[in-house]
């Protein structure tokens, strides 16, 4: 798949390596600074200011650092990593590297999506180039003492190792689940040092910003939710793709750019997102509204929501790493329920059970993954009420 | 990277998850020397840093419910029973796993919360299959104790009807029913992260997840231990013990069998617990009476094996010193391991199989006391070995492993017919209606009723190697061990501290003693010589020793190291009464030295009862013929590769 833009996309507009030695001219803390000053927040979906965490593993006293790029892309909805990874694999790697010279780490790690197996070789060919130019290795670009190389390391298709703490986990060796937070990886991360996870996009981005200034990149976006993101659209629309667009976009708009004016629900965020119906499409993708890793699923309006809803539970039924019990058994109770709702046996009362059980997931689960899996039923079963209940075993034949 | 369970364990292995982790602040004026104060539900407590909101509770008298949380083990932080609010934070947050860094406030028992346990309390009895009328561990469940403390009265999402999981029943020791497992993985860290044996993981994700055994095979096919600590650790029923007692209630009921109880000193000073009383508060008479009611025929005390065991282990020491030292055999191995733990016998089977003639062939006491009491007491008593029934007592489920060992049979019959835990001895007392505390006391019978305090410290960690050098140092130096050790209290060799060292010069040496005359001529070759002796207790303290061992470390160079597979030594067995804790553990510990301390005779070779046995029955003395052949044994090269 490539790119789907009407223009180019500001990436191929930033020339490989050249922010390297943008970066390599400031001190480390001006680098963090303007990063800071650029306002962005991580393109994965959590929306963390990534000034403050590379500043928090900056100051860590710890002589091992690492910089870990998160590209277990796998909210479903979500392919811009992968056109990222295709075509501008080199800003990823120049955010990396000027990640490691910002916050002293010596190692950079790429944990690729267990089915991004196909892209290693050519991420592997492009380390290996940037090894020869001097990009990688010992005194980057003559830095005397910066030295930085990237390893490629692989998972293995789950879903949860998409979460920080799982993917370290997984790069331990150990099964892929969330630790305990406190203390955060900026603080005790992979092999228990500071460690810095930056989504593909976000990097990428720091290559931009530190290119073309942190002042370019507030310029865009809302004041809260600054820069250019790119969005994986999908579903009931005519043109699909991967687009960049400001932050701070509404629904309405677009929908229109992507051929999507007739949906009865967006779907923001993927699985773990929102679920906005048309009566809401006045509101704003940002952090400070409605936030999002990048993936919008439109749904037309014949989709059945009630069978929307029951997809993405059982993907959380499936992805649930198991650990605690919120969600563990909580998506499996969510599912058991949507399809009594399916099959019209579910009461009002066991309806509103169900809802103060996604309340319970949303807070206690130990993860994002936990704590974000009941959102679509949630607002599903907020916003189109009409779809839940009178249903019976006729009517979903009928569909069928 | 400091990370503490309380029980000494070195959690190098842990995976870092699973650790505490140091925190670094940089102190502020909330957090001056230290000390953070924290509001929990409005009342101010001062605690270090770190410290988590759970701890901090507790010091204000604030209780916060727990599941996955155990003292012993690592914060796992998955249940999340112990959520709680803090103010600003979106989400609730379990107390175990959370440190305190900053000045905070916290709710215990908010809205959310209330309504956040109850939901999880509901989704794990959506998943727990079972009554409770039939559970073992009815009436000391936590997970029953939680659905009483938070008021449920019915199956919100509802309660399994069948069994998912076929019950694994093929070990003789531990009997799993994942059917009860509410995957709080406590067995998962006793056994990976306390014990570093390494049985049990999880498998499968999501509603999936199940504590599996490699590839899922029947526990007695892989290489787990016995020890039992995961039994002690589990909340709730999915984790037993292999219970005999109705086969024992059948020989008692047996006009035709002869049926004899040999008592270990850990389950008298546990037993306590299992009738309301706190840990610590030994009842070995009490016990004697209710035994006897039960329909007992005979009530001995394995503490005179113990004893038995001190000299053969003992003399088998001196001979492997007196064979390397003096005649220059090259190929006796040293130091020498005790092997009166089977949870630690099995341990090195699977995996210091290397290492096994390392392992004193002298049988545990409780299998020295079955073929003891099948040939010599059946002869004495004029009754036939095959009517004899022998029960063992024990705070252990490793031993009832130990008595079904094909080789355990030396006196033509199964040395010892049944090992009974504390708290399978606990239900069959609670059967007759029989209340312990309250029973008159009564002693052991005769003729093995005699015994040592050396015996009786069997049950804590150090106490073999404090026996065994109370009796090592009268015989060869001829000396009293109160002449170099207050009140005979081997101090060095005491405590719970994982690993201990300790070296015993032997400056003068006196005449042999007539038991051992046969063996060796004089002391005069260990005059000047340093006894370097070990104790580990726990099967992770043991590996450490093991690996420094196969380094060629400090510990290569010992003679004689004890090894237990639990952690505190047999009263932390796992047979004893559930729950376990530092502190109970600690408790019974002190129980079992004062009673040392109020016995007469405190030296095994002192035992009159021993010596008698030896002048009648093991005629050719210690590591004779007769002994070797019912008193010692040999061991199996397990390897830790399963087929």
């Amino acid at each position: 798949m490539s790119a789907t833009h009407v223009g180019p996309l500001t990436f191929a507009l930033v020339e490989p390596a050249k922010p390297i030695k943008a970066a390599l001219a400031l001190d480390r803390a001006s680098v963090i600074a303007a990063i800071s000053a650029s306002g962005i927040k991580g393109r994965g979906g959590a929306g963390f200011p990534t000034g403050v965490k590379w500043n928090l593993a900056a100051t860590a006293k710890d002589e091992h650092k690492f910089v870990v790029c998160n590209a277990d892309e796998g909210e479903p909805g979500t392919f811009k990593d992968r056109v990222i990874l295709t075509e501008y694999a080199d800003l990823v790697i120049d955010g990396m590297t000027i990640g490691g010279y910002a916050i002293g780490a010596a190692t950079g790690i790429i944990y690729l999506r267990g089915e991004y197996t196909y892209l290693r070789r050519q991420l592997e060919a492009i380390l290996a180039k940037r090894r020869e130019d001097g990009l990688l290795g010992k005194d980057v670009l003559g830095k005397k003492g910066f030295d930085f190389d990237i390893v490629i390391r692989m998972g293995s298709g789950a879903y949860i190792c998409g979460e920080e703490t799982a993917l370290i986990e997984s790069l331990e060796g150990y099964r892929g689940e969330p630790r305990n937070r406190p203390p955060y990886p900026v603080d005790t991360g992979f092999q228990g040092h500071a460690t810095v996870v930056n989504n593909v996009e976000t990097l990428a981005w720091i290559a931009c910003i530190v290119s073309k200034g942190a002042d370019w990149f507030k310029g865009v976006g809302t004041a809260k939710s600054t820069g250019l993101k790119l969005f994986s659209v999908s579903g009931d629309c005519t043109r699909p793709g991967v687009y960049e667009f400001p932050m701070g976009i509404t629904v309405t708009e677009l929908l229109k750019e992507v051929g999507g004016e007739n949906a009865k629900a967006v779907q923001i965020g993927g699985a773990s997102g929102h679920c906005v119906p048309a009566s809401e499409f006045g509101r704003t993708i940002a952090y400070e509204d409605i936030p999002t890793g990048g993936s919008i699923i439109v749904f037309g309006p014949g989709r059945d929501m009630l069978h929307v809803a029951k997809c993405f539970t059982e993907f959380f039924v499936e992805e649930s790493c198991g650990q605690c019990t919120p969600c563990r058994s909580g998506n499996l109770t969510l599912l058991e329920g949507i399809e009594s709702l399916q099959r019209g046996q579910c009461s009002m009362k066991y309806l509103q059970e169900l809802c103060s059980l996604g309340e319970t997931m949303q807070l206690a689960s130990k993860c994002g993954l936990g704590q974000s899996s009941a959102v679509a039923f949630l607002s599903i079963v907020k916003h189109f009420p009409d779809e839940l209940m009178g249903r019976g075993e006729t009517k979903l034949a009928g569909r069928a | 990277m400091a990370s503490t369970t309380g029980s000494g364990v070195d959690l190098s292995r842990v995976p870092l998850s699973q650790r505490g982790h140091t925190i670094n602040v940089q102190e502020t004026e909330g957090t001056i020397g230290g000390l953070i104060t924290v509001e929990i539900d409005g009342q101010p407590v001062k605690v270090p840093l770190g410290t988590t909101i759970l701890e901090a509770a507790k010091r204000v008298g604030i209780r916060i419910p727990t599941l996955c949380y155990h003292e012993d083990l690592c914060v796992a932080g998955v249940c999340r029973i112990c959520v709680v609010e803090v103010e600003g934070q979106r989400t609730l947050q379990a107390s175990c796993a959370f440190p305190i860094t900053a000045p905070m406030k916290v709710f215990t028992h908010t809205r959310k919360v209330r309504q956040a346990r109850r939901h999880i309390i509901d989704l794990l009895l959506a998943n727990h299959y079972g009554e409770c009328y039939t559970c073992s561990r009815n009436n000391n469940c936590q997970l029953q104790a939680l659905a009483k403390e938070y008021g449920v009265d019915f199956f919100r999402f509802g309660h399994p009807e069948t069994p998912t999981y076929a019950e694994d029943r093929s070990s003789h020791s531990v009997f799993r029913d994942m059917n009860k497992c509410v995957l709080c993985r406590r067995c998962i860290r006793t056994c990976i992260d306390f014990q570093e044996v390494g049985v049990l993981e999880v498998e499968g994700r999501s509603a999936e997840s199940k504590v599996v055994t490699f590839m899922d095979k029947p526990l007695a096919e892989v290489v787990c231990i016995n020890c039992g600590q995961c039994i002690n650790r589990c909340p709730t029923g999915a984790l037993r013990a292999n219970d005999p007692t109705d086969d024992v209630w059948a020989a008692i009921d047996d006009p035709t069998k002869h049926v004899v109880i040999q008592t270990a000193p850990s389950p008298r000073a546990g037993i306590g617990e299992c009738f309301g009383l706190e840990p610590g508060q030994p009842l070995t008479f009490e016990m004697n009476t209710a035994l006897r009611l039960c329909g007992f025929d005979k009530v001995f005390d394995t503490n005179f094996t113990a004893d038995l065991t001190i000299i053969e282990e003992g003399t088998e020491l001196i001979l492997r010193l007196y064979k390397a030292l003096v005649q220059g055999d090259k190929n006796i191995a040293l130091p020498q391991f005790t092997s009166c733990s089977p949870g630690w016998v099995k341990y090195i089977e699977h995996f210091y199989p290397e290492y096994l003639p390392n392992l004193s062939s002298a049988k545990s006491p409780q299998q020295m006391f079955g073929a003891v009491i099948k040939t010599f007491y059946a002869k004495q008593m004029n009754i036939d070995p095959k009517d004899v029934v022998t029960v063992a007592l024990m705070p252990c489920s490793a031993k009832k492993f130990e008595c079904n060992r094909p080789e355990m049979c030396d006196s033509g019959y199964k040395d010892i017919d049944y090992g009974l835990t504390t708290r399978e001895l606990a239900k069959m007392i609670s059967e007759t209606g029989i209340d312990l505390p309250k029973l008159p006391k009564s002693d052991f019978d005769d003729p093995f009723g005699t015994a040592t305090g050396s015996g009786v410290i069997f049950g804590a960690t150090g106490g073999v190697m404090e026996a065994a050098l109370r009796t090592v140092i009268e015989m060869v130096c001829g000396i009293k061990v109160e002449d170099i050790f207050a009140h005979a209290d081997i101090i060095p060799v005491r405590g719970f501290e994982g690993v201990k060292y300790a070296e015993l010069p032997i400056t003068a040496v006196g005449p042999v003693p007539d038991i051992l005359k046969h063996l060796v001529p004089n002391w005069d070759w260990l005059k000047g010589a340093v006894v370097k002796v070990a104790v580990a207790h726990g099967t992770a303290n043991a590996k450490k020793v093991m690996d420094d061992i196969k380094r060629g470390g400090k510990f290569s160079e010992c003679h004689f190291i004890e090894f237990m597979a639990c952690p505190g030594g047999c009263i932390g067995g796992g047979g004893q009464p559930i729950p376990t804790s530092p502190a109970i553990r600690a408790a019974r510990a002190k129980a079992i030295y004062s009673e040392d301390a109020a016995y007469e005779i405190r030296k095994s070779h002192e035992n009159p009862a021993v010596l008698k046995l030896y002048g009648e029955f093991l005629t050719d003395g210690p590591c004779g013929h007769i002994s070797h052949k019912l008193l010692h044994t040999q061991y199996t090269p397990r390897g830790k590769y399963i087929e």
